[in-house]
């Protein structure tokens, strides 16, 4: 019995779905095209996956708190430009750089927090809103042109970002680790943390929680602002990584993330969050892409897997939440 | 006379040129279950608002045991050990019932830098709780509030209001969308905050529900106080019903005090 009901519960958590999506992803994908698990292969999807998701991993605990930030994106490609921008120019270094690009994003998302939270205007207007703020500034630095980029190798900051080594036959970048160490802290905050409690409340019934003493503004901010940092640092990762700075990178990251977090089972309409799901998402997402690529899918037939796995999965976590509210 | 738990006096509130409140007097006593009833817009809820602390007051007074005290928010209300409870926002639903209970005011191990919840404690504390508010089924503390019925949830917020000792806990339409049994379930939580020290002031639609629980009913009418001494006991629900709905001010001590010479 006690066996029993652990797999039921098991097969009752959101998680389960998408976890067995991506089984099945990689089942198919590997017996079509064995290749699809060679040590290359999987090198190259880690590599970009840790990218994007480090954005899903902010952009989860900021949905689960009922908000959600279409301008990660531009930011992507925003903070490389800046960074680039003041290094090429002379006026710092590459550190100094960083550092000040991560400050202006934190900035933007303080902004897209305070117009939020305290003019009581929905996210998805004032994020569209910084969204075309943030890509036209990219777009008029640079004139609409990639920046020069130096190669960043040898500088301790490539190496700690994006230095890379092999493990075996595997091509490992130091961005993982980054994106493992991140995972591990946003999952601790939104399961363990008294934080995390609150960032839940937030979503789920914000009134409730405004009634308990909780500051539901100071966290939602504090998420805005986590999320554009984030972003900005993928940015600066990626553009590292393969030593370029355009100021359209990035276009369409935004749509790809929230469909990475949705997929894993946390609610667009906030209240409940699962960074584990999360994981699953990224890695469905970014396995679908490298994937249909390798078994011979036009690549341009991309997003119609996408959408149909965006619906199939929301059609799973509804019917598994009705389940869930009948009390089976 | 002792001095009320909380005293409120000469309050008013206006919005822009509606008046709510006109000069409302009021009182709960220590230990005291009060029954708040009144019409539609006869200004029960901003009353209970203003004590609150969820709307400021336009002027009057609010004391606190013979204290004068300043309301400026919800979580002021709550450190004056007042508690309001509303049908549907007092819970998140999909928060489990221990981590509800302490929301805002959980509990933390060491080492504190970690800022991680003591989710044994929390869920230890929970299922006592659940057993003293008087749900006898065996509910996991872990449970989503989203699966708990409606009566339920009221318990579990009750449990919450009395766990932190909330001197007052006001319940606004605790009965509303209950079953029979679920109304009585409420009802017995609410008799046993009182009997545990706490007071209630307890407002309902159904009259009915409010004198089977009450030791008190106060009447508003028109932003006024209009009675604030009947007796449950020594009173007729129509009689109530009549206060409620409007006689001049003769008519209704003449009403009470027949009311009171009939049964005494």
């Amino acid at each position: 019995m006690e066996n029993r009901s652990f797999i039921q519960s098991f097969i009752a958590r959101a998680e389960f779905g998408p976890l067995v999506l991506l089984i099945v992803e990689l089942v198919v994908f590997w017996g079509i095209n064995p290749d699809f698990l060679s040590p290359q292969n999987i090198s190259n999807i880690l590599a970009f996956t840790v990218e994007l998701g480090l954005i899903a991993l902010a952009m989860t605990l900021l949905m689960t708190s009922g908000e959600f930030d279409l301008s990660v994106g531009s930011l992507f490609g925003f903070s490389p430009v800046l960074m680039w921008t003041l290094f090429n120019s002379g006026v710092t270094s590459l550190e100094m750089g960083l550092l000040i690009a991560l400050i202006v994003a934190a900035l933007i998302g303080l902004v897209n927090g305070w117009f939020v939270t305290q003019l009581k205007i929905p996210s998805f207007l004032v994020t569209l809103g910084m969204l075309l703020v943030v890509r036209g500034s990219a777009l008029f630095i640079t004139d609409g042109f990639p920046q020069r980029t130096w190669s960043a190798e040898g500088s301790w900051l490539a190496n700690i970002l994006v230095g890379d080594f092999y493990l075996g036959p595997f091509r490992i970048y130091a961005s993982l680790f980054w994106f493992i160490g991140a995972a591990i802290v946003l999952g601790y905050v939104l399961t363990q943390s008294r934080t995390g409690n609150w960032i839940q409340a937030a979503g789920g019934n914000p009134n409730a929680a405004r009634a308990r003493g909780v500051n539901v503004s100071r966290v939602k901010v504090g998420l805005f602002i986590l999320s554009a940092v984030m972003a900005s640092l993928a940015g600066v990762i990626s553009s590292l990584r393969t030593s370029a700075a355009n100021p359209n990178s990035g276009t369409g990251y935004e749509l790809e993330v929230i469909a990475m977090v949705v997929i894993g089972g946390t609610a667009l309409t906030g209240g409940r969050g699962t960074i584990v799901g999360t994981v699953l998402g990224i890695l469905i997402l970014r396995v679908m892409r490298n994937g249909i690529v390798l078994i011979g899918v036009p690549g341009l037939a991309y997003n119609i897997f996408i959408g149909a796995i965006i619906l199939g999965m929301m059609a799973l976590h509804s019917w598994l939440e009705r389940r869930h509210q009948a009390g089976t | 006379m002792a001095e009320p738990l909380i005293r409120m006096t000469n309050i008013r509130k206006s919005y822009g040129r509606v008046q709510a409140l006109v000069d409302a007097n009021f009182h709960v006593n220590e230990k005291e279950i009060v029954g708040l009833l009144g019409d539609n817009g006869a200004g029960k809820s901003t009353l209970i608002k203003v004590l609150s602390g969820a709307v400021p007051l336009t002027s009057g007074d609010i004391f606190i045991r013979g204290k004068k005290v300043t309301l400026r928010s919800t979580s002021d209300a709550i450190a004056h050990g007042i508690e309001t409870i509303y049908q549907d926002s007092a819970l998140v639903t999909q928060l489990s019932i221990a981590r509800n209970l302490f929301l805002g005011r959980e509990p933390i191990k060491a080492p504190r830098f970690l800022n991680r919840m003591d989710q044994d404690a929390m869920n230890a504390v929970a299922r006592d709780l659940l057993r003293q508010v008087g749900i006898t089924k065996n509910i996991p503390p872990t449970t989503p509030i989203g699966s708990l019925s409606g009566g339920e949830r009221q318990a579990v917020a009750i449990a919450r209001a009395m766990h932190f000792d909330s001197d007052l806990i006001i319940l606004d339409e605790p009965t509303n969308n209950l079953g029979v049994a679920e109304t009585q379930g409420v009802l017995s939580f609410v008799r046993s905050a009182r009997d545990s020290g706490h007071s209630c002031i307890f407002i309902a639609h159904n009259i009915h529900h409010v004198f089977q629980v009450v030791d008190r009913i106060v009447v508003m009418r028109r932003g006024k106080v209009v009675a604030d001494d009947i007796d449950p006991k020594k009173t007729t629900v129509a009689e109530v019903e009549r206060v409620i709905t409007g006689m001049s001010d003769k008519e209704i001590r003449d009403a009470i005090s027949d009311s009171r010479q009939s049964h005494g």
